[in-house]
């Protein structure tokens, strides 16, 4: 079907202004919160109705039609990146509440709504929705559905997966598969835990069914100083072996430091070679006690300095400059380019020197801020893209950095998702055998692979290219070809 | 330790090629739950021998195990190191494995605070149907490389695939806990119940039955001490005794001849209009039902679902009425797909979910 066709069948049950197809109109969705890759789609529509998205999806299939889903655009693995022949679906206009039980603790609500909207609504009653990514300001529950999304506080708190509890999806054939219910349970496959973090390539979410908790009575915070990053890593773990579940357990690396202190004056230590931002909420003696502890610990792993929040003003302080670790890198340098590793916290020490060590090698600066309770790494490597040849050398750093997540045990993503940045490093994280279950896990949903096609998982055909390339390394044929 | 496993592929391969039924088995506690597994032959795969504990370490708050490991000898690694498994799984036996855990996907007490097997699960090591070794999720917390096929086998029942390791997130032992004890009636109960558990209070277990309702509080002394002040009623001794009881159904409430049905609901759903006695956990989100022979699992299904839920005949005394709910057209389409990627010859515990699969 012609571009045209599809447009004029799209308009036939679709408002004017909720099919896209002018460049200009098409421009803002070109890209995600990873600037990097751009492409204009086809066609943007708009939806305000799941039977809108049914007819479009019908529509889709019927043509084979390529389907990328977005919410509100801001993944940071490409995984919203448009599709050249495709219809890009923003689920942005479904951003309605549906419905919140105080009592039984939930909230319906369509996938467009803000993450921290969630929240706001609900509390008057006390209660709030837990996975925090740090850009919940703007991004989208549908999002974070299908990117498994976490925060800073999911080590006690748990990711998306922990905090739903239902699913309306639709199928690339138009089909409605209810998800879940409002049971802690539910008969059959767990498909409520294979739907999330799927990255948009096995169906829609056109609803989700989220759990609200009870706001902690109280919550403070222990800033500790260290001369020394492994001093920092011991820190972490003897807090953990402690028996202590902190409600949020942030490091941050000297360049972090420096960068973030120079923006906001947070009153964090210059001297430090690393800090840590340990939480404790909970029931006001309970927190008493539990920072009582922490400072012990901190004292004992040779901390330098140590602060306790005295209010909650200063509690936000001291966080407000872990949380404008992003925008001071962006500040430091005119372009970052974020990863997302995790690995067992054991290996901390050993994979920031290894950072450090490929910094130097590639002569760029990396700044680290790392989720210490849970292993999830976030090196921010500072480049500049107007510097012919700086982008591809940061992507190398990246990808090499990803590849050392790997040998550490650990994984290529903990929850920015695979999207389009990382599908040459799942060739690295599994085997043929894997990727074939993927492939037959995604054809179970989409057997015509029109979803998201080319995220997430890489095809076998790409791997073995990638494979041969590494043996060749530096003399790559035929470099300016696109590879799939 | 791979000789066990080249054996498992082995009988995977030769079953898969002659399209002959397995019933996957570890200790055989849970032999009661689930339809029968049709297998004319009876050809059992014992999933015993590979086992043992590969990797723990308690800082990390991760545990790998092989699937043969008997959970006994899994929590007691656990207990040493003042860690535990949260969802608290119920064992049915002394034989029980973390296998047969995984697969079953049961939580107990503890499931509405801390949450569920399948919360827990971090990355798994399986054989499916055509006996390929294959590896998915891992050791560390977040991860979302790929699709969660590790939390596709919680409850499963072993139609996906033959689990090898499991690796679970572990957490700290609560420094105190108490059992509190008061007298209320149902209704009361069940609103009592959802609403503290709005509140911050360290609730890990609540369980009705028969006009008193019991709460179990974890945490820091100071913390269960203050809810303990709030909340009022008495204590109990030797309250772990009473939540064990639950967990493995060694309560007296579990000791009849009647049917045993598990309906999985809306917590906030009023008392039940159905026949039977009943107990309840998880702030009234689990409902159990014994049930006379009357009563037909047609109504049960229609409240559990109207309740926004399903419902499971845990322990039958008759036979012929499928023990999972039923499923939805499409919903069932996606099973069968599914079971079809990962077992072709339909040769894993074929029907011990729903006969299709």
């Amino acid at each position: 079907m012609s571009p045209q066709e599809l447009v004029n069948n799209l308009r036939s049950f679709l408002p004017p202004e909720a099919v896209l197809y002018e460049t200009e109109d098409l421009r803002p969705y070109e890209c995600d919160g990873l600037s990097a890759y751009r492409q204009l789609p086809m066609v943007v529509v708009l939806p305000r109705t799941e039977e809108q998205i049914v007819k479009i999806l019908k529509l889709c299939y019927a043509t084979q039609t390529p389907v990328v889903a977005r919410g509100a655009g801001t993944g940071l693995s490409g995984g919203a990146l448009p599709h050249a022949q495709g219809v890009l679906l923003s689920l942005a206009k479904l951003n309605q509440i549906i419905a919140i039980d105080p009592l039984a603790r939930m909230a319906r609500v369509q996938p467009g709504v803000r993450n921290l909207a969630i929240s706001e609504a609900v509390a008057a009653y006390s209660l709030y929705y837990a996975p925090d990514p740090s850009s919940q300001i703007a991004c989208s529950i549908g999002g974070n559905v299908a990117e498994n999304s976490g925060g800073v506080h999911c080590l006690k708190y748990g990711l998306t997966v922990h905090n739903i509890l239902k699913l309306r999806v639709l199928t690339i054939e138009g089909e409605c598969l209810e998800i879940g219910g409002e049971s802690l349970d539910s008969a059959g496959y767990d498909l409520l835990a294979l739907m999330t973090g799927s990255e948009g390539m096995l169906g829609i979410v056109t609803e989700v069914t989220v759990k609200l908790i009870p706001v902690p009575e109280k919550a403070q915070l222990v800033m500790a100083a260290f001369d020394d990053v492994h001093k920092a890593g011991n820190a972490v773990a003897n807090v953990i072996g402690a028996g202590i579940i902190p409600a949020g357990m942030e490091m941050m690396d000297k360049i972090t430091i420096h960068a973030v202190e120079e923006f906001l004056h947070a009153g964090y230590d210059l001297d430090a070679a690393a800090i840590l931002l340990c939480e404790s909420d909970g029931s006001a003696e309970e927190v008493a006690d539990e920072i009582n502890r922490i400072y012990a610990i901190m004292q004992q792993s040779g901390a330098t300095k140590i602060s306790t929040s005295q209010n909650e003003a200063e509690r936000l302080r001291f966080w407000a400059g872990r949380k404008a670790a992003f925008p001071a890198a962006g500040r430091v340098s005119p372009d970052y380019y974020c990863m997302d590793g995790t690995i067992p916290r054991k290996h901390l020490a050993h994979v920031l020197d290894g950072i450090e060590k490929l910094s130097q090698e590639y002569g760029l600066r990396c700044m680290n801020v790392f989720h210490a309770g849970d292993g999830n790494l976030h090196p921010l490597i500072l480049y500049d893209a107007n510097q012919p040849g700086e982008l591809e050398r940061t992507e190398e750093f990246g990808g090499k950095i990803l590849e050392m997540c790997i040998h550490a045990g650990g994984t290529i993503t903990g929850e920015h998702g695979v999207g389009m940045e990382k599908i040459n490093q799942m060739c690295t994280q599994f085997k043929t055998g894997e990727l074939e279950m993927f492939h037959a896990v995604k054809a179970a949903f989409d057997p015509a692979g029109l979803l998201n096609p080319g995220k997430a998982v890489p095809t076998l055909h790409r791997c073995a290219e990638l494979g041969a390339m590494h043996v060749h390394r530096g003399e790559e044929k035929f470099a300016e070809l696109p590879r799939f | 330790m791979q000789a066990i496993i080249d054996q498992y592929k082995a009988t995977i391969r030769a079953a898969a090629e002659q399209k002959t039924p397995l019933q996957i088995r570890g200790g055989g506690t849970k032999d009661f739950y689930g339809n029968s597994v049709v297998t004319p032959s009876n050809t059992i795969l014992d999933a015993t021998a590979y086992c043992g504990i590969i990797d723990y370490e308690p800082t990390e708050l991760v545990i790998t195990a092989r699937a043969g490991t008997r959970l006994a000898d899994l929590e007691a690694a656990l207990d040493q190191k003042g860690q535990m498994l949260a969802f608290e799984p119920p064992y049915f036996g002394a034989a029980a494995t973390l296998g047969g855990c995984i697969a079953a996907g049961l939580s107990g007490p503890r499931r509405a605070a801390a949450g569920s097997v399948r919360d827990f699960v971090l990355g798994v090591r399986l054989l499916n149907g055509r006996g390929d070794d294959l590896s998915f999720g891992g050791q560390v917390m977040k991860n979302v490389a790929g699709y969660d096929v590790s939390r596709l086998m919680v409850g499963a029942m072993g139609t996906l695939g033959m689990l090898l390791e499991v690796s679970l997130k572990v957490l700290p032992k609560p420094m105190t806990g108490i059992t509190l004890h008061m007298q209320m009636d149902e209704a009361a109960a069940i609103e009592k119940m959802n609403q503290w558990a709005g509140k911050p209070l360290p609730i890990s277990a609540t369980c009705y039955r028969n006009g008193g309702l019991f709460l179990r509080l974890s945490g820091a002394e100071s913390a269960v001490r203050a809810a303990q002040l709030k909340l009022g009623g008495e204590e109990l001794i030797e309250g772990e005794v009473f939540w064990k009881s639950v967990r493995e159904q060694t309560h007296e409430f579990f000791q009849s001849a009647d049917s045993l049905w598990r309906l999985s609901i809306n917590p906030t759903t009023p008392p039940l209009s159905l026949p039977g006695e009943q107990l309840i956990e998880w702030n009234g989100g689990l409902r159990w039902l014994l049930s006379n022979e009357n009563l037909g699992a047609v109504t049960i299904r229609k409240t559990a679902k109207d309740a926004g839920g399903h419902a499971t005949l845990f322990r039958s005394n008759k036979p012929g009425i499928s023990v999972f709910h039923p499923l939805d057209p499409n919903m069932m389409k996606i099973h069968c797909v599914l079971k079809e990627k990962f077992d072709p010859s339909r040769i894993l515990n074929p029907g011990r979910l729903y006969p299709e699969i």
